[in-house]
């Protein structure tokens, strides 16, 4: 169902169509999440990428015009670096473990304290949120920091276009 | 879609639902899923949904702009203020441990105060970047 839905965003050229499908796309991704037991990242995917990128999209749609021009070249060159880009990928997967080996080294090195340390230790059931928000607590304080950062930017960015003169269309 | 009154009532009624899923899922997290950067994309997305059912103006005068964009760094220092408290408290940065005399109970204050953080700091940026693009052209209700 998820190649289908990315097979039909590649074709279509209504970009309307593309932006639901893409949030169809979250959708399932979210839905894929949930049965890999990582419920936290499902409904991340399925909150920000099935809610506000959608809308960001169409807000953007609605700025510039619905359909996609035709491309000017036949852009071989890209088509053949990520082709072999997932060709390396996909060899570099048959040197992994087996999905949810025992014995592969991720469950060997901090992950045992992890999951015998959260709760006697932070008094935190969801482990996930233990490790986010206790054992890493500086990675988040850093992701937070690039998500105000990121705002920042884009504040900074229309800000600045705004006040040189209207609302000029977008490249 | 100012007009559309099914759409005005059933968004009047589902919004105070909408923002106490995301207080649950910001003070449940510790138990269930989810946390403070899910709870802070449900309140920007409760925002969104109340400015394309009522005109981004109306939705500008429920969250004004300088509320928002005090939002994005206050949770940042939130966090970080979280930090240097375990420090005034002869801990190290980021250590929860000596934020209460009962060492997990000072986990469980840290956690949910950077929590707290993140959340208003998410919501903040998500907002401010929907409000800059939706004021780009006309508002959206039109």
């Amino acid at each position: 169902m998820m190649a289908a839905t990315v097979a039909v965003m590649i074709v279509q050229r209504n970009l309307f169509a593309v932006v639901v499908l893409s949030g169809v796309y979250s959708f399932l991704m979210a839905t894929v999440l949930v049965a890999l037991d990582a419920v936290d990242v499902a409904m991340t995917e399925a909150s920000v990428g099935a809610g506000i990128s959608t809308v960001l999209l169409l807000g953007a749609l609605y700025l510039t015009g619905a359909t996609e021009a035709k491309p000017v070249a036949r852009p071989w060159l890209p088509l053949a670096v990520s082709l072999a880009t997932v060709g390396i990928l996909v060899y570099g997967t048959s040197d992994l473990p087996p999905f949810s080996d025992p014995g592969s080294p991720i469950f060997q090195h901090v992950e045992p304290r992890y999951v015998s340390g959260a709760l006697p230790e932070t008094g935190i059931p969801n482990i996930v949120t233990a490790v986010l928000a206790s054992y890493r607590g500086y990675d988040t304080l850093g992701e937070t920091t690039v998500v105000f950062t990121a705002g920042a930017g884009v504040v900074a960015l229309l800000r600045r276009r705004r006040g040189r003169g209207g609302a000029e269309a977008k490249p | 879609m100012k007009r559309l009154l099914v759409l005005r009532v059933i968004a009047k009624e589902l919004i105070p639902f909408m923002l106490l899923f995301a207080l649950y899922v910001q003070f449940h997290g510790e138990l269930g899923p989810g946390g403070g950067f899910q709870a802070g994309v449900i309140i920007a997305a409760t925002v969104v949904f109340y400015a394309i059912i009522f005109g981004l103006p109306t939705a500008r005068k429920v969250v004004p702009d300088w509320l928002v964009e005090t939002m994005m760094p206050l949770g940042v220092l939130v966090y970080a203020g979280v930090g240097f408290a375990g420090l005034f408290l002869g801990g190290n940065y980021l250590d929860y441990f000596v934020l209460d005399a009962d060492p997990v109970h000072g986990q469980e204050r840290g956690v949910f105060w950077i929590e707290v953080g993140v959340a208003i700091t998410v919501a903040g940026v998500m907002l401010k970047i929907f409000y800059m693009f939706a004021g780009r052209g006309r508002s959206l209700d039109e």
